[in-house]
């Protein structure tokens, strides 16, 4: 018998607490099978956020800085200059912590270039604290802090962050991606590997912007969650790099 | 101990001034303090600053008592007037303040340093100035302030030259004014 | 040798000196000439500086730059250090080392720019959320300013906890003769403290470090304050510092701390001139307290009174009070707003009670 897919080994032991249908378990694995590739394991240092990833210091088989809510743009930017260049640090954030409470923190990175990859994860809602209005919560969608579906005119706009991030000139590359069936997983994982390459090549700032689903607080299936990302999230956040100095270069 | 309050507007070189007294006293290894006023106005504003040298340590460096006051602007004498020790000097920029002290247990001397220092230099009233306090303090040497001089314009060798001739011709109006 | 040093300027070289290689922080004054400074410096002894977008920004760099084993310090004042309080306490719980200059200004709100003691409470009792402390330093001159800084980073390494120096606008505008002791040897000390135990700097021996402040079990959370607590106490026991100035025969006892001490000592000359005989019992340290020489004092025959000076409403009274406990009164005498007492203020009070 021949093994042809295995386990991550820059994955941990540790069983993942996340939901059934919930997309943080994928895009952990699609990390640590890039990492792997690119043979940039080692001397890894992950920031993992407050939110429904608080715990992916458990998860991730490298050093781990477990941040304060928003602050692991900032958080990155000092270990950039301590540790060895060649040493890959990721950011792996939710929406609370990405586009609202680390707002600042995301902009700044990003403005200064900061050689880090942030790894956005978009399923707009809170998570954790139980299904509250996110960033990125879609006008008409029901939050606990929006009963009854958000109306901008009372709640504010969402944001689109990979759009606007575009507009500096500090990042390097930018890519909304979605994980909701096979071939956008592979897309996915293929924008993480260029997000990390851009970061061996010392490039500046790389954002992967990942449309999530949450079954539980939007009370779905799985399935629903799905097929809610593909219908829903992905008309109103369209998928696609938005940019890319690396061909501006060629 | 000598305590001195330096006062003017911001952009006189009150600061500068308090600095060049400090710098005098540390080449000869007196303690020494200087304490600025310091706020959002950069220019045109309000500026002191307390000096203090002594052979002593310094405890505190703010000045409730000063033994000396130079005033280069009127606000500055109705600020501090009060405050000065019984017998102390009041030393005026007579070229702005016209205003006389009315304390009468104080001596006053009256320099019109603008256009005393025009003549060598016109950014060099605020040494002229130091040059004039030399015979008043008696115990820092013509020496310690040219090295202070020097050091305090050291990224700007062109300007010592004016700079020192300003402080000499403050020595000298003073001295014979003092006679 | 002793040079003429701006205050901010000096600390922000003694930190260098000390090995500090990393500052991060946002411009307010009266501290601004210290990210001034290191913002050239640090980058000439292979260093780094990042004038953050904000406070919280900035101590969360200090927050990674400690994690990933560096000497790293942020400087403050007051409505800054207010900001900072969040980074703090997870620099507090994830027990990492750094040093946090606080150039005090008045308070509250915005407050004024002038010399305040305010952040008395908030520098000793936590300020941030949660059971912790950061060690508070209060020196009174440049010189002690420097010779603190230059030890701080040590002691923080030490304990693996934050600490806090608090200065004031007069000590970091003033100019005073000071010399900086020689650059410490930095080649071994990341070695020495902090690399193949905890430091997440990326290690590759398959052991992952992980930095981490969230203990969500109560038994878990429980264990680890208590931990703490008894490092709070052989802190305690080996770096309280205190002067004692003119105590021998001394009847009344001024207790105050930083340029405060400076302005009694004057005070104190003047009393005794005038043949009343006062002392000064200066904490050095504010957290740990020196609360025995205060215990000690009080039990004195000779001591008739305490009177606590502050540029505060009365802060630091209410720990001298629980040192005399009782056992003498203990007067409070201050000022406020970013004005500052005279020492022929406190000889008129001690004289005439006002």
């Amino acid at each position: 018998m021949k093994i042809i897919a295995d386990k991550p080994k820059m994955l941990t032991e540790t069983p993942t607490h996340y939901c059934p249908g919930c997309t943080h378990g994928i895009v952990h694995r699609l990390i640590a099978e890039v990492l792997e590739e690119l043979g940039k394991t080692e001397g890894a240092i992950g920031i993992a956020p407050v939110g429904c990833a608080v715990y992916a210091y458990r998860y991730f088989n490298c050093d781990m800085i477990e941040a304060a809510h928003g602050r692991a743009p900032a958080i990155s930017s000092a270990v950039r200059r301590v540790v060895n260049p060649d040493n890959i640090i990721f950011c792996y954030q939710g929406d609370g912590d990405c586009a609202s409470i680390g707002m600042a923190e995301t902009v700044h990175a990003a403005m200064r270039g900061e050689n880090i990859t942030v790894i956005f994860i978009n399923n707009g809602i809170y998570g954790m604290t139980g299904g509250q209005m996110a960033p990125t919560t879609m006008p008409g969608v029901k939050a606990t802090t929006c009963i009854y579906g958000r109306d901008p005119k009372v709640y504010g706009n969402p944001v689109h962050l990979s759009e606007m991030l575009a507009t500096l000139t500090g990042p390097a590359y930018i890519e909304r991606v979605a994980c909701y069936d096979v071939p956008h997983v592979k897309k996915a994982k293929a924008a993480l590997k260029k997000a990390f390459t851009v970061q061996m090549e010392k490039k500046g700032l790389s954002f992967i912007e990942v449309l999530a689903s949450c079954p539980t607080n939007f009370h779905m299936t799985p399935i629903e969650a799905m097929e809610f990302v593909k219908t829903q999230a992905e008309p109103f956040y369209p998928l696609g790099v938005f940019k890319d100095i690396t061909k501006e270069e060629n | 101990m000598k305590k001195i309050i330096i006062s003017g507007f911001g952009g006189q070189g009150v600061l500068s001034l308090g600095k060049f007294i400090s710098y005098s006293a540390i080449e000869q290894n007196l303690n020494t303090s200087w304490l600025p006023s310091y706020g959002p106005e950069m220019r045109g504003g309000t500026a002191n600053c307390s000096v203090i040298y002594s052979d002593e340590e310094i405890a505190a460096p703010v000045i409730d008592r000063p033994d000396i006051l130079i005033v280069f602007n009127e606000p500055s004498l109705d600020k501090f007037e009060a405050s000065v020790k019984e017998g102390g000097i009041i030393i005026s920029n007579s070229d702005i303040v016209h205003k006389k002290p009315t304390r009468k247990d104080v001596t006053h001397y009256e320099i019109p340093v603008d256009t005393l220092a025009s003549a060598i230099n016109k950014r060099g009233a605020n040494v002229y100035m130091l040059g004039v306090l030399l015979p008043v303090f008696g115990d820092i040497t013509e020496e310690s302030a040219v090295q202070a001089v020097e050091h305090v314009f050291e990224a700007k060798p062109k300007v010592i030259p004016s700079n020192i001739e300003c402080l000499k011709a403050g020595i000298a109006y003073m001295k014979n004014l003092m006679k | 040798m002793k040079k003429l040093w701006k205050g901010n300027e000096a600390i922000a070289e003694a930190a260098v000196a000390a090995g500090c290689r990393y500052f991060f922080g946002y411009p307010i004054t009266p501290q601004n000439e210290i990210p001034e400074y290191l913002s050239w410096r640090l980058f000439e002894v292979g260093g780094a500086f990042i004038q953050a977008e904000s406070e919280l920004s900035a101590i969360n760099m200090v927050y990674g730059a400690a994690s990933a084993g560096a000497r790293a310090m942020t400087s403050s004042s007051s409505p800054g250090i207010s900001l900072k309080q969040e980074g703090i306490s997870y620099i507090a719980a994830a027990e990492l080392p750094c040093v946090i200059v606080n150039m005090m200004r008045s308070g509250p709100g915005l407050g004024g720019i002038q010399a305040s003691q305010g952040d008395y409470f908030q520098a000793t009792k936590g300020g941030g959320h949660g059971d912790y402390h950061c060690i508070v330093y209060a020196p009174s001159t440049v010189q002690e300013f420097v010779d603190i800084i230059y030890n701080a980073f040590d002691v923080a390494d030490e304990y693996r906890n934050p600490v806090m120096i608090i200065g004031d606008g007069m000590l970091g505008q003033m100019m005073e003769p000071a010399e900086i002791p020689p650059m410490k040897d930095t080649s071994k000390m990341f070695e020495k403290y902090h690399k193949d135990e905890w430091a997440t700097c990326g290690h590759s021996d398959g052991k992952p470090r992980i930095i981490n402040s969230l203990r969500i079990e109560p038994d878990e959370n429980e264990e680890f304050t208590l931990r703490l607590y008894k490092k709070y106490e052989e802190i305690a026991k080996k770096e309280t510092k205190v002067e004692e100035y003119r105590m021998d025969d001394a009847e009344i006892v001024f207790v105050a701390y930083g340029s405060v001490a400076r302005i009694c000592k004057a005070a104190i000359v003047e009393l005794r001139e005038q043949g009343i005989k006062a002392g000064l019992i200066r904490p050095i340290t504010l957290y740990p307290y020196p609360t025995a020489t205060i215990e000690k004092a009080a039990k004195s025959d000779k001591v008739k009174k305490f009177v606590t000076v502050e540029m505060s409403m009365g802060q630091m009274v209410e720990d001298v009070r629980l040192a005399v406990n009782g056992k003498k009164p203990v007067e409070f005498y201050g000022r406020c707003g970013g004005n500052v007492m005279m020492p022929a203020d406190l000889v008129k009070y001690i004289k005439e009670g006002k």
